[in-house]
């Protein structure tokens, strides 16, 4: 079992919708405007702007980027303390309480995903009473990124053992894929054929960003068709 | 405070500091622990508030503090090695020397070594790197390098000082309890000069290696990642290189300022600062050879993110401290100490005060940059250091001086034994070495 996703870009229409319900889910602090500047902003599912071309040329789009969820992470190699790690199901997992704070995988990533607690997370008031109870709220000082809410995993691995069957590809979706609009993220098993990952991922428009760097990349961009 | 005066001792420039300090010692003490305590007050800040009080941000990650972190390793650097190299190769010119490049040694690695733990976002945690420590990473090698290293040179510090503080113990300096404990019994019988030589000869030839694998490993951190800039197979010499570089220049600024204050013009000559300045300019040349096959390679590589790590380092944000380094660590070293001119002790003090500089800069400059251009399209992040690092920073120093006061405080910051050694038993040793060199005046060879 692998776990993966495929990002549709023909589909994506930039809304940022994904960031938003990725910020909910997970319990991501939200920095005052200040630190906001500082470049403090915590995302784990953050949208990227891309230029192409130029003036009178020029495009731009937003991507959805959230963990790359590397088959051959950098960041895990160098962690002196096993705070972060592949699991056997292929997810890039963080042990929070386990962190010591050294910010080595931050420099290690060449995606940049990870985000670091600067300062005790705080949330404006009102949005403090809706965290989601079933992930952990990080302390000051530890490193956090997107684990294809692995917490979604666990309960719908349960939910599917108690109801005595197998885990289907619905019953396991990851924030941002499920709140899409037009169902540009896809989610399942890269290593079971009867997901839609599967084949997408083969198919000729997929890329992975930062290819030539052999980190292996389970989530996978569809090219926009011409 | 008087008691019997001590009885005359040849060496006695060497002792008075410690006999009779004077006042603006407690004046300065007063001043560095003030600074310290105010350090002391911001870092309780930051434990208490989060690493939010530093300018570190996303993407650059890591600022001051690892940046003094690489750079005061790389000031111990110059000590126990090069007092370990110089005791070796039996450079007769190395004993006034050796002592006060081992207590950098010592006083420094303390200081960088504590550095990574500044840099935790949960120090509380400290101790999960041996409860979980993972080998695989650079981190550990380091944690382990540089615990060696501490040992192996504070050790290296206190044996040869064992026969000095006998002296001190001898002549009743106070506080006599610190000399009788510290000295070990010693009373300089043939057999304890035995032991004696025997334990520096191993820990000279251990220190080396030690010493050569902290600077390296500190490079690996940066070199085991794919970063552009960071990713170089040549990082592990050029950190050495760098470390002894900058440690050279320490030790002459601590040899200039213990000259003039404690007038030790009569072991401290020209001809030291000679020497040593002529090793610093050595590693400047070192040094900008090294430089310049790291950025000669990136640039023909043409790799576009290490190009745009280059182009912001050489036109970019990091220009003026890009060419203020190359000016500091490698235009004012090679004039100052080139010309000979120009190569007295105020010319050296100059050139060494630019080397610390131009090395702190290179350190800045490599962690920075990569840091600050990140592969995929985020917007570049620039870092500003905070009011706590920059305390953090002078407090480091501040403990340096402080540590290195009180050292010379109580213990001569010259090996006075190695100096008489040297006056009775040198000229006649090294009279019988330079014999050995020479061609045998009957040479065997001639018959075939």
């Amino acid at each position: 079992m692998k776990w993966g996703m495929v990002i549709d870009l023909q589909k994506c229409t930039g809304c940022g919708e994904c960031a938003a319900a990725c910020k909910v889910e997970n319990n991501v602090a939200i920095v005052d405007a200040g630190q906001s500047a500082m470049g403090r902003t915590m995302l784990w599912m953050d949208m990227l702007t891309i230029y192409e071309g130029e003036y009178p040329r020029l495009r731009f789009r937003e991507i959805p980027r959230p963990c790359m969820q590397c088959d051959h992470p950098p960041c895990t190699k160098v962690c002196p303390v096993r705070a972060t790690y592949k699991n056997e199901e292929g997810i890039v997992a963080q042990i929070y309480p386990q962190c010591i704070g050294c910010r080595y995988c931050m420099a290690a990533c060449p995606y940049t995903v990870k985000s670091f607690n600067w300062y005790k997370p705080e949330w404006p008031p009102g949005i403090r009473e809706t965290v989601n109870p079933d992930v952990s709220v990080r302390p000051v000082g530890v490193v956090e990124k997107c684990t294809f809410c692995i917490h979604r995993l666990q309960k719908a691995k349960e939910r599917a053992k108690h109801e005595g069957r197998k885990l289907g590809e619905k019953d396991f979706q990851p924030a941002c894929a499920e709140s899409c609009p037009v169902g540009a993220i896809v989610f399942g098993d890269l290593e079971n054929t009867s997901h839609r990952v599967n084949h997408l991922s083969s198919s000729p428009r997929a890329m992975r960003f930062l290819e030539d760097l052999g980190t292996e990349p389970k989530v996978i961009y569809l090219k926009e068709e011409d | 405070m008087e008691r019997a005066p001590a009885p005359p001792h040849p060496d006695y420039p060497l002792l008075r500091p410690i006999e009779k300090p004077g006042r603006s010692f407690y004046f300065i003490v007063g001043v560095l622990l003030a600074i310290i305590a105010y350090t002391g007050y911001v870092y309780v800040r930051q434990i208490l508030f989060g690493l939010g009080v530093t300018g570190m941000a996303q993407p650059v990650t890591w600022g001051f503090y690892i940046i003094n972190f690489v750079f005061f390793i790389g000031i111990s650097h110059a000590g126990t090695l090069i007092s370990a190299i110089l005791r070796l190769s039996k450079a007769e010119w190395r004993r006034p020397i050796t002592r006060m490049a081992e207590v950098i040694t010592a006083i420094v690695l303390a200081i960088g070594g504590l550095h990574p733990i500044i840099d935790l976002g949960r120090p509380d945690r400290m101790l999960n790197l041996f409860y979980n420590g993972r080998l695989q990473s650079p981190l550990l090698w380091d944690v382990t390098s540089i615990t060696a290293y501490f040992t192996a040179s504070t050790i290296y510090l206190y044996i040869p000082m064992i026969p000095d503080i006998a002296i001190l113990r001898d002549r009743g300096v106070r506080p006599r309890w610190l000399y009788e404990f510290l000295s070990w019994g010693w009373q300089g019988t043939e057999q304890q000069h035995k032991v004696l030589d025997r334990a520096m000869n191993i820990l000279m030839v251990v220190v080396i290696p030690i010493a050569v694998s902290v600077h390296t490993i500190i490079s690996y951190i940066f070199a085991m990642t794919v970063q552009p800039g960071w990713h170089s197979t040549i990082f592990g010499p050029y950190f050495v290189v760098g470390a002894i570089f900058s440690g050279i220049a320490a030790i002459l600024v601590l040899m200039i300022v213990f000259r003039k204050v404690f007038h030790l013009e009569g072991y401290l000559k020209q001809i030291h600062f000679n020497y040593l300045g002529i090793l610093l300019l050595i590693m400047s040349l070192l040094w900008f050879y090294f430089t310049f096959s790291e950025y000669l390679t990136g640039y023909y590589g043409h790799e576009p993110n290490e190009m745009r790590v280059f182009w912001y380092k050489f036109t970019g944000a990091f220009a003026p401290y890009f060419w203020t380094m190359v000016t500091c660590n490698f235009l004012v070293p090679v004039i100052l100490l080139g010309i000979r001119k120009f190569r007295t002790i105020t010319g050296i003090l100059f050139a060494s005060i630019s080397v610390i500089i131009g090395m702190w800069l290179e350190r800045l400059i490599i962690v920075v940059p990569s840091l600050a251009n990140p592969r995929l399209p985020y917007p570049t992040g620039i870092y500003i250091p905070s009011h706590t690092e920059w305390m953090l920073f002078i407090g480091g120093i501040s403990v340096f001086v402080l540590g290195y006061m009180l050292f010379a405080r109580f213990f001569p910051v010259i090996s006075i034994w190695e100096i008489e050694e040297g006056r009775h038993e040198s000229a006649k040793a090294v009279t019988e070495r330079i014999a050995s060199y020479m061609p045998d005046p009957q040479p065997s060879s001639a018959q075939e």
